[in-house]
């Protein structure tokens, strides 16, 4: 009942360490990044690909909630609907209207630059993407809607072209999926999709029949082969007139190109996967292929650990105390990236009174009070006030203390913990945590010569 | 359309009285503007008070819900959780108040035992170790919802119409009397004439606006009460302060939860019913004198009410005028087949109904007696699932993986959703997500409907219960219900809870756009 409940609630001080160092479970490097989430993979993959020793630090969050989806950014002036079918130039729209969005500190070259780096290291490992360079692309989503989008999954790019065409189409899913309905979704898309249709069949896999509201364990179940083929038998006497198959995205843990591409043999028709609620396959996809590709290439983790402590020692080096309930590691750094995200990663915390950074105890901007934090309406589409609340930061990225100067030299911040942006209706996450990662890694090499 | 009485309110009051004249053999014909218990009756503690809280006020009151509380025990006892109560005072409460309490029971007939300290902190050990002295008494809790429904329920099966969705627009008058009254379905925009021979107010705080469209005057003040939901149950008993009535000084339990009440606020309209983030502070302030632990525990959500108050004093706080009910016959209104129903208090909700029928009764000139204060009330499908706890006790014993939960909070598979459409079909409505979230526990557990509600959705399209896109407009609408009552307690854990809901369905849904 109380999974929704974890407490992050973080404790920390931060003051002179001037002890030695020779605990044995005592780590050294160049760079610790503070968080799990987009922002905190993309600044431990910027930063080993740019030579540093990195560690990572930070309970595993926010990803596995990821639909797959990349953002770049949808919507500007919020208040205005105002949807971008370029993406760029409602990045110029922002710069120009919004100067203290993060994306307003950065060159439209870097967010590129920082996109195809992100892009290219998630092609290596297993998770390639597609896009169309110059504008977003449209999905539809579990509830029925359709969303803007720029990166898609390949395996789910199949979904965009046929919503393009608006070819006749097929969307299957499965008895016991409990909150994925593809009859929810063909029925509220009718008008606008006329050519869909939607059935529902037995999972190919009779033994998992009851665990079916584990999307995890129904993608493992798709990596073997004899499921495959049951579950095409099942589909492709109901393609009829359809010209592409949709169907949750579930199909494979690891494999995912394969098992698409081997399906569509099968069933004749190209075939795509539709983003899920979270839990979601593809969140535990991207999760996994950054945990593993990331160590490949020599990022250090520190997995399910937390910071307990931080100690600076002279000359500015960062003593990070990591652990769960006591100190299990000390991990000495020139640098830190602060990429715990907000509420929900645990960067920020809020009593009744006030909102907080929970490491470094760093300013945070917010309004006023309370009252200030939330419109009487859900849907608001000015949004939420408390949404914009973060740390502010300089030119390098680094998080400013109350006297307006960088709290830290070494201190940078990257990601949704950043002020004066609302990724959610703004739909700039994934961008704005690649982005900003990849400027604060730079402002770090730049500083350190 | 023609009945003999056309009763105005869905609310426990209303619901009451319908059940009261269909057990009569009076044909009457129910219409309430939103769904069942929609307004004060669904936004209360749900406490059968034992009559104490008022012994210092009130002697009639007290006397009344003293009797009803022990009739409602007897005869509706599927509706009510027998908790026990306690008086409590703390460190600074006023000593004079205290030491006369047991005497003001003894004289009302209220059986009270004083315990001593350490004694009432074993039964609850939340209560702050600055106690000072403690009382126990017959208090009980009562599920407000499942009453109201119980109610509608037996007056359907003895051939009441009840019209949900549906409003007052006028009144046909005929000299001294109400010939007709045109109704209109807010959803569906259809009008309905209806001829009546009398006509029963019900309406609660809109009682005042209901008699203005017959021509007739009340003067009604709106009083406005907000009460906080805790995550968890953290007293066993209803707990009162010990003192004269004031925010923030009962904590009664709900189930799996505790309730955590009140706030007494004059509002001018009755647009905006909403708990606000100052009133949520001062409740969790002066509750966690008597409960420390009120201070950090996790609130789910808030929720506020509005108690109509007839010709009250504008000087007077709010809480000393009116608890005792007021039937008005709007004889000297020129109206003699009309009467308004109001005021009141939940534990007495019967006796009002029995006192207006009886009323009704005599200007229709049926001597048949009132049943209700011998006749149990029945249990039925139709109230079944508001209750707490329910769900998780028949899943787990039932343990069928063909059954999955829909509701992880509070442990509801699809066989319920099934079961409370059906009970909404039964009473001729149409199943939506908010009118099963009114029957059931779906999105008042902690997540506040952030996996429930796509998931029900989901399940009414796959039973057929939804079509085109209506499953936008049914989420739009759960989801700002919900975010009414979290607003004011978004921080902690239950922030973190808003922003994963928000991310889901505006970040990834675009439900905004």
């Amino acid at each position: 009942m109380g999974f929704w409940a974890w407490n992050f609630r973080a404790q920390i001080k931060t003051g002179e360490d001037t002890r030695n160092m020779s605990n044995s479970k005592s780590t050294e490097c160049e760079l610790v990044v503070i968080g799990r989430g987009m922002a905190g993979m993309a600044s431990a993959l910027f930063a080993v690909n740019r030579g540093l020793s990195t560690v990572q630090v930070g309970v595993t969050g926010e990803i596995i909630f990821a639909s797959g989806l990349l953002d770049l950014m949808g919507v500007h002036p919020i208040q205005e609907k105002k949807s971008w079918r370029d993406p760029w130039a409602g990045i110029d729209a922002l710069m120009r209207d919004v100067p203290n969005h993060p994306y307003a500190r950065l060159k439209r070259e870097e967010i590129q630059a920082a996109l195809e780096e992100a892009l290219s290291f998630l092609q290596e490992a297993g998770l390639p993407y597609c896009r169309r360079r110059k504008r977003n692309s449209e999905m539809i989503t579990p509830l029925g809607t359709i969303k803007r989008t720029y990166c898609v999954p390949q395996t789910m790019w199949g979904g965009v072209r046929a919503l393009e065409e608006r070819h006749p189409c097929l969307l299957v899913d499965f008895r016991g999926l409990n909150d994925f309905s593809v009859r929810q979704i063909a029925a509220t898309l009718q008008e606008k999709w006329p050519g869909l249709r939607a059935t529902r069949i037995p999972f190919p896999d009779p033994n998992h029949a009851s665990e079916l509201f584990m999307g995890g364990i129904m993608a493992q179940t798709m990596e073997l082969s004899k499921n495959r083929e049951r579950l095409a038998q099942a589909v492709r006497p109901q393609v009829e007139e359809a010209q592409a198959v949709g169907m949750p995205a579930i199909l494979g843990m690891c494999r995912t190109q394969e098992i698409v591409a081997e399906l569509e043999e099968r069933i004749g028709v190209p075939v795509f996967e539709i983003p899920t609620l979270p839990v979601s396959v593809p969140g535990l996809r991207l999760n996994d292929a950054f945990r593993r590709q990331l160590s490949v290439k020599g990022v250090q983790h520190f997995l399910q650990n937390r910071v307990l402590e931080v100690r600076r020692r002279r000359g500015g080096e960062f003593v990070l105390l990591i652990g769960n309930e006591t100190t299990e590691h000390r991990i000495r750094a020139k640098g830190v990236i602060l990429a715990s995200g907000r509420f929900w990663g645990g960067g920020l915390y809020a009593d009744r009174k006030r909102i907080r950074e929970t490491i470094f105890d760093l300013p945070v901007h917010q309004p006023r009070d309370r009252r200030g934090w939330h419109r009487t309406d859900f849907l608001d589409s000015g949004g939420h006030p408390a949404n914009r609340a973060g740390l502010e930061i300089d030119e390098l990225f680094r998080p400013l203390d109350s006297s307006g100067g960088p709290a830290f030299e070494t201190l940078f911040a990257a990601g949704s913990i950043l002020a004066h942006q609302d990724w959610m209706r703004m739909k700039c996450g994934s961008g704005l945590a690649i982005a900003t990662a990849y400027a604060a890694v730079n402002a770090f090499v730049k500083l350190n010569g | 359309m023609e009945t003999q009485v056309l009763i105005i309110g869905g609310g426990a009051t209303g619901t009451g009285i319908a059940r009261d004249l269909a057990l009569r053999g009076v044909h009457c014909i129910l219409a309430e503007k939103g769904d069942i218990n929609d307004g004060a009756s669904g936004a209360n503690h749900g406490l059968l008070h034992s009559g104490a809280r008022y012994v210092s006020t009130d002697p009639t009151v007290t006397k009344e819900c003293r009797e009803e509380g022990e009739i409602l025990k007897r005869l509706a006892p599927h509706c009510i959780e027998n908790t026990g109560g306690l008086f409590v005072a703390v460190e600074g409460d006023e000593e004079r108040y205290v030491a006369d309490f047991p005497h003001l029971c003894s004289r009302c007939g209220i059986p009270v035992r004083t315990l001593d300290v350490k004694e009432a902190r074993e039964l609850e050990p939340a209560l702050s170790e600055k106690s000072i002295a403690a009382y126990a008494v017959e208090d009980a809790t009562i599920d407000p919802f499942k009453l109201s429904l119980e109610n509608v329920s037996q007056a359907q099966q003895l051939g009441t119409t009840v019209l949900r969705h549906t409003k007052v627009a006028g009144f046909r008058k005929s000299g001294s009397r109400i010939q007709a009254v045109r109704l209109l379905n807010v959803q569906t925009g259809e009008e309905t004439i209806v001829e009546v021979e009398q006509v029963v107010n019900a309406a609660g705080a809109w009682s005042g606006e209901v008699a203005a469209l017959a021509g007739v005057s009340i003067d009604v003040v709106y009083s406005k009460g907000s009460l906080l939901v805790t995550d968890n149950r953290l007293a066993n008993r209803v707990v009162n302060r010990l003192r004269r009535p004031a925010d923030g000084d009962i904590l009664v339990p709900g189930g799996t939860v505790s309730i955590l009440g009140t706030t007494s606020v004059r509002i001018g309209s009755l647009d905006d019913i909403r708990p606000t983030i100052e009133e949520v502070d001062l409740i969790v302030d002066e509750g966690a004198a008597m409960l420390p632990v009120l201070e950090t525990t996790r609130y789910i959500r808030a929720y506020a009410g509005v108690r109509p108050l007839m010709n009250a004093q504008s000087e007077k706080d709010d809480r000393s005028v009116g608890r005792e009910f007021a039937l008005l016959d709007h004889v000297r209104d020129g109206l003699e087949n009309f009467a308004t129903i109001a005021e009141g208090k939940l534990t007495t909700y019967r006796f009002m109904a029995e006192k207006t029928a009886d009323l009704v009764c005599q200007r229709l000139g049926i001597t048949s007696p009132c049943l209700t204060r011998t006749q149990p009330l029945p249990s039925t499908d139709a109230g079944k699932w508001t209750e707490p706890g329910l769900g998780p006790r028949l899943w787990l014993k039932q343990n069928n993986p063909e059954d999955p939960l829909l509701c992880e909070c509070e442990m509801l598979p699809k066989s319920v959703i099934d079961s409370v459409m059906g009970s909404i079909r039964e009473q001729n409505g149409t199943p939506s997500l908010e009118a099963i979230r009114l029957r059931s526990r779906i999105g008042k557990g902690p997540c506040q409907g952030t996996f429930c509600g796509q998931r029900v959705t989901a399940y009414m399209y796959e039973r057929g219960a939804l079509y085109s896109d209506q499953g936008l407009t049914n989420l739009r609408e759960f989801l700002r219900g919900r975010w009414m009552g979290e607003r004011p307690i978004l921080w902690d854990g239950q922030l973190i809870q808003a922003e994963l809901k928000e991310a889901l369905y505006c970040g990834l849904l675009g439900l905004e756009l």
